[in-house]
């Protein structure tokens, strides 16, 4: 998967579970600051993108994940 | 400060209707709200009957927030912002350390307690929501309507089965006149149609099975009732201490005038059979609002559509109040609301008063013969209502009494 994909992915989840608007997420973006992604809500976002594309993010890995870019970078390196 | 302590603000979701004035006109044209239930699953169970929400939560809370809550959590959040928009308060302001909510729920979150298990049989824990907990804790509905109205003077939930409604309507009033708030919100909530509580009541065989009358098959007091019907929804009511209310001018629909609550100590589900419970609530509120029995000229009964219950709670009204007083069930068209169900009727009986008529009960072709007493059926009864009893029963022996005056 392409960066690109995995970004419009991770949207979409964003979308589905914090109601985050898909034109509000890009690299730069922090989850809790800028796109208003509560704690429980967080835990969601991670359970449906290891669904979605197939990796694992073990917990001690979320809070590493302060961005957007953050994510899509993680989930990159874990589908190759 | 005054115990005077009066209704200000109503709101409702139930089988009848979106809000109280939909709920209203349909109880005063005589309808039920009780239908077949086409999913899947109530095809293998022996009751195959509900009175439905007429209007799903969600087509008016937010998708995102009510995602994060139980479907009890939303109907008692929908009938809460009618009530508080009804009260006038948004407008006025109130102080929040000042405002309090008491309201309960008979079963609390079990759909999501049973949707996440089959979640975790199916997938593993990882997959279980992490809004599992605040979705099915029984105070989840009291604290999300304290959430939306950012309330600080306490919020609390009672639970008692089907009287949890009226109890969290009494202990609102102790709360006012506690002196902790100047404004409580207060209500019950409840909706659980689904296989396993369905199944579980089925079990006690405290159910009508009626399954191909489901309009027919609530009919408290009548000769061929052979059960309860489960109903859904929420009812919330506002209650403020007189002087706050008048000082912001505010539309009072009646008072609340006083509370009695006793406890069987008998047996975990039936009454006393001389509903003895019952007598000391009814008592205990009539002390309470300072009034004698002949003062209550209308009573809006628990009256479930159960062959032992309705019966007893005649004699019970027999021995507190008299012959005299004017009988409504309302449950023939709501179906039992269960936590919700002092509250909803709770607000019937404020309607009564407030306009003057009591919705009949329907279904009462043939009343059985111990009843005795002036039961108001087919059309509405117009008539002044100085003063009116609210009657509730739960399951543990719980019983519950409010009386409501005219303002």
């Amino acid at each position: 998967m392409t960066r690109d994909e995995i970004t419009a992915g991770l949207a979409e989840i964003l979308e589905e579970v914090a109601g985050v608007s898909p034109d509000d997420v890009a690299d730069d973006k922090s989850f809790t600051e800028d796109l208003d992604v509560d704690s429980l809500s967080m835990v969601e976002v991670v359970v449906a993108a290891e669904e979605k594309f197939d990796v694992k993010i073990p917990d001690e890995e979320v809070q590493n994940l302060r961005t957007v870019g953050d994510a899509v970078d993680y989930i990159a390196k874990a589908q190759s | 400060m005054t115990d005077d302590i009066v209704v200000t603000g109503l709101g409702a979701t139930t089988p009848l209707g979106g809000d109280v004035a939909s709920t209203w006109a349909a109880m005063l044209a005589g309808r039920s709200g009780v239908s077949v239930l086409t999913q899947d699953w109530a095809a293998q169970l022996p009751v195959r009957i509900a009175g439905q929400l007429a209007v799903q939560p969600t087509e008016v809370i937010d998708r995102v927030q009510a995602r994060r809550m139980d479907i009890s959590e939303q109907v008692a959040v929908v009938a809460a912002r009618e009530a508080w928009a009804d009260s006038g308060l948004a407008e006025a302001g109130i102080e929040l350390e000042r405002l309090g909510v008491v309201l309960g729920t008979g079963i609390g979150g079990a759909n999501t307690l049973l949707a996440q298990d089959d979640i975790l049989e199916a997938s593993g824990p990882r997959r279980v929501s992490p809004h599992t907990i605040p979705m099915l804790m029984p105070n989840g509905p009291a604290a999300w309507v304290g959430l939306e109205l950012h309330a600080r003077a306490g919020v609390h939930s009672p639970a008692s089965a089907c009287a949890t409604g009226a109890e969290s309507i009494a202990w609102a009033l102790w709360m006012l006149r506690a002196g902790r708030a100047d404004v409580v919100v207060a209500g019950g909530t409840e909706s659980v149609i689904h296989p396993l509580p369905l199944a579980g009541f089925a079990a006690m065989r405290a159910m009508s099975t009626r399954n191909d009358e489901p309009e027919k098959a609530s009919r408290p007091f009548d000769k061929a009732r052979d059960g309860f019907v489960l109903g859904e929804g929420a009812g919330v009511i506002v209650l403020e201490r007189a002087e706050h209310a008048r000082a912001r001018g505010a539309r009072i629909y009646a008072r609340l005038a006083g509370a009695g609550m006793t406890s069987d100590g008998y047996d975990i589900v039936q009454p006393q059979p001389q509903g003895e419970g019952a007598v000391r609530a009814i008592a205990e509120a009539l002390r309470d609002s300072g009034l004698a029995p002949s003062d209550i000229v209308h009573v809006n009964a628990h009256a479930t559509s159960t062959p032992v219950g309705d019966i007893a709670e005649i004699v019970s009204l027999r021995r507190a109040i008299g012959g005299h007083p004017v009988i409504t069930a309302t449950k023939s068209m709501t179906g039992h609301l269960l936590g919700a169900a002092g509250a909803v009727e709770s607000i019937v009986t404020i309607l009564a008063v407030h306009h003057g008529v009591i919705p009949p009960t329907i279904n009462l072709d043939d009343p059985d013969d111990a009843v005795d007493l002036d039961v108001v059926t087919n059309k509405p009864r117009y008539m002044e209502i100085p003063a009116a009893l609210n009657n509730s029963f739960g399951f543990g022996g719980h019983n519950a009494a409010l009386i409501f005056t005219r303002a």
